[in-house]
């Protein structure tokens, strides 16, 4: 049985004045997947947010978002969703602990249960200590913990995540990664994650969708993107110490390479090609130059090989 | 409509305000001012006015010479000193009192709705199940409450300090008279609206707590309208007068709180930023 899409637009836009914030957007989400949301500042992620949590109307197209229209149904559709906001948005004069259990009230949590759910995500996130203080005393790190427990707190099907770990440290950033891979693994939970961390899309994502001025300009897995769009190879050369300067020269000669650099501290220089078809040229040239090869290894693009190539492809586009 | 969500508005609106000493000094040290220190030391000092280098006391000659006949008749047999007593803590302090729900009130909501937007915690409130309604009910109910409670709270400790204050020159219970039960229960809430309309409709131009609250502030020249008419003798503050002020309020009130709802919603609100 195919699930029904947890997300679905249809030529979703939406301008402010002469701005299009969202152009044409049409994307399909399904249970249990974790997309990617990338794209630069004002590319449109925030405005495509609030149009599927029914905050903001669309100028022209619809979406349906767990089988809800968010233009009639958003009070509906939004006791379902949580959202974790660019900004952490706690009140800084409120506790952790307030803050938490307001808007536990606000999602409806039967009263009864507001302080072991409070006290249970407060758990999750390592801030039963610091509970009873208040917000305006907490790191910037600990604020955007608490705005995490509260997008939470409801335990909702389908999770925004607006850069979740800008601001935390490498060890709650690793929580936080294991949390959304743990919600997403029980296929009831589905999380949008906009980020500009290219390397947190490609660890977490199941695909990404790749945002450019609110028009949406590649979407799918790393892999699918990589095979679509990326039609070049990185290579690793491994060579001796001595014959560094000479596989630089030669390689930097060759029509086509880029990015030809040494890896620090070792006797490994790795370069970008445009073409798969030059590596027989790049062997030849450096045995040409009399440079030992002891490995030649071609390395997969990572996402922000493909997000830049993407970027450029773009930007040379007409408009 | 959801009251558990509004509760849960007021509470926290509320909670944000008693922590923040930008926002309850105001709320204390006004009514503080207009509602003790003053009457207080008008009580007090009546005695001995004349005797202070530089003080003359007012002259009341006009006033009492444009006083309705069966109003006049209640002051007959006061001494100079008590009729000065009764033409200031009774009606000259009657439109000053109206400051204090039209000051709490407009700070709060300044707080509740501009402030909220300077620190942006209202983004996550957007976010939650709450319907636009029930997020302005929310926040229009944190601005009445406290102006509402700190209006009585006042008129009680003015009552007190006046009686006490006099009582050596009345030598009885003088306040409140009629027109002033009227004022608190009847012209101090539609004050609040009003003050709480306009605030909610500056607020939605503006982008800071001070902005709003500064704006706002405008408002209180209607007052300051009030006590000049009794200064002059154009009106006072009778039981007919202070009925229809009420009423003239509340339709102010009804009319900037029904044009304050329909700026107050998420898609205008986020339009805007």
């Amino acid at each position: 049985m195919i699930n029904a899409p947890v997300i679905l637009t249809e030529g979703l836009t939406r301008h402010f004045d002469d701005i299009i914030a969202v152009d044409d957007l049409n994307l399909e989400i399904y249970p249990g997947e974790v997309l990617g949301f990338l794209g630069h500042n004002g590319a449109g992620k925030t405005t495509t947010v609030r149009l599927l949590n029914g905050v903001l109307t669309p100028t022209s197209g619809k979406a349906q978002v767990l089988g809800l229209d968010p233009s009639t149904d958003g009070a509906e559709l939004r006791r379902r969703t949580g959202v974790l906001t660019e900004t952490p948005s706690v009140d800084e004069r409120l506790t952790g602990y307030e803050n938490l259990a307001i808007f536990a009230a606000l999602f409806n949590i039967p009263p009864a249960a507001v302080e072991s759910r409070v006290a249970e995500v407060l758990e999750i996130f390592q801030l039963t200590d610091r509970a009873g203080d208040r917000v305006s005393e907490y790191s910037k790190g600990m604020k955007q913990k608490l705005a995490l427990a509260r997008a939470i707190i409801h335990q909702p099907e389908l999770l925004f995540l607006d850069e979740p770990t800008s601001g935390l440290d490498p060890v709650i950033t690793r929580q936080v990664h294991t949390l959304i891979r743990e919600l997403s693994r029980d296929g009831n939970h589905t999380v949008f994650l906009c980020t500009h961390n290219l390397a947190e899309a490609q660890r977490l994502c199941d695909r990404v969708a790749v945002l450019e001025n609110g028009r949406m300009v590649a979407l799918g897995s790393p892999a699918e993107l990589a095979r679509d769009l990326w039609k070049g190879m990185r290579l690793e050369v491994e060579t001796t110490t001595e014959a560094i300067p000479a596989a630089i020269k030669a390689l930097t000669a060759i029509p086509d390479t880029r990015e030809v650099v040494q890896e620090q501290g070792h006797p490994v220089i790795s370069l970008s090609l445009n073409l798969r078809d030059q590596v027989p040229g790049v062997v030849s040239c450096l045995v040409a130059a009399g440079v030992p090869i002891f490995r030649l290894t071609p390395k997969e693009p990572t996402l922000e090989d493909i997000y830049f190539a993407l970027h450029e492809n773009h930007k040379e586009m007409p408009a | 409509m959801n009251w558990r969500a509004i509760k849960a508005i007021v509470q926290r609106d509320l909670l944000a305000v008693f922590r923040s000493k930008g926002v309850m000094l105001p709320l204390i040290i006004v009514p503080l001012i207009f509602m003790i220190i003053l009457p207080g030391a008008f009580g007090l000092l009546m005695p001995v006015l004349n005797e202070l280098p530089g003080v003359n006391t007012p002259d009341i000659t006009l006033f009492l010479e444009r006083l309705p006949p069966a109003l006049l008749a209640r002051f007959e047999g006061y001494t100079t000193d008590q009729l000065m007593i009764v033409f200031m803590l009774v009606y000259m302090f009657a439109p000053m009192f109206l400051i204090i729900p039209l000051m709490v009130a407009s700070v709060v909501a300044s707080d509740s709705f501009a402030g909220e937007k300077e620190r942006k915690t209202l983004e996550a409130l957007i976010y939650t199940p709450t319907t636009d309604l029930e997020l302005f009910v929310g926040k229009m109910l944190s601005a009445m409450i406290p102006a509402l409670v700190v209006s009585l709270v006042g008129f009680l400790l003015y009552g007190l300090t006046a009686n006490i204050a006099a009582w050596p020159i009345m030598g009885r219970i003088f306040f409140p008279n009629a027109a002033w039960i009227i004022l608190v229960l009847w012209v101090a809430p539609a004050t609040a609206a009003t003050g709480l309309g306009a605030t909610v409709i500056v607020s939605s131009k503006v982008n800071s707590f001070q902005e709003a609250n500064q704006i706002a502030g405008i408002i209180v020249l209607p007052i300051l309208a009030l006590v000049l008419g009794q200064i002059s003798g154009v009106m006072y503050f009778g039981v007919l007068v202070t009925v229809l002020l009420g009423l003239v309020l509340w339709v102010a009130g009804g009319i900037l709180l029904f044009f304050g709802v329909r700026t107050f919603r998420r898609s205008e609100i986020l339009a805007k930023r």
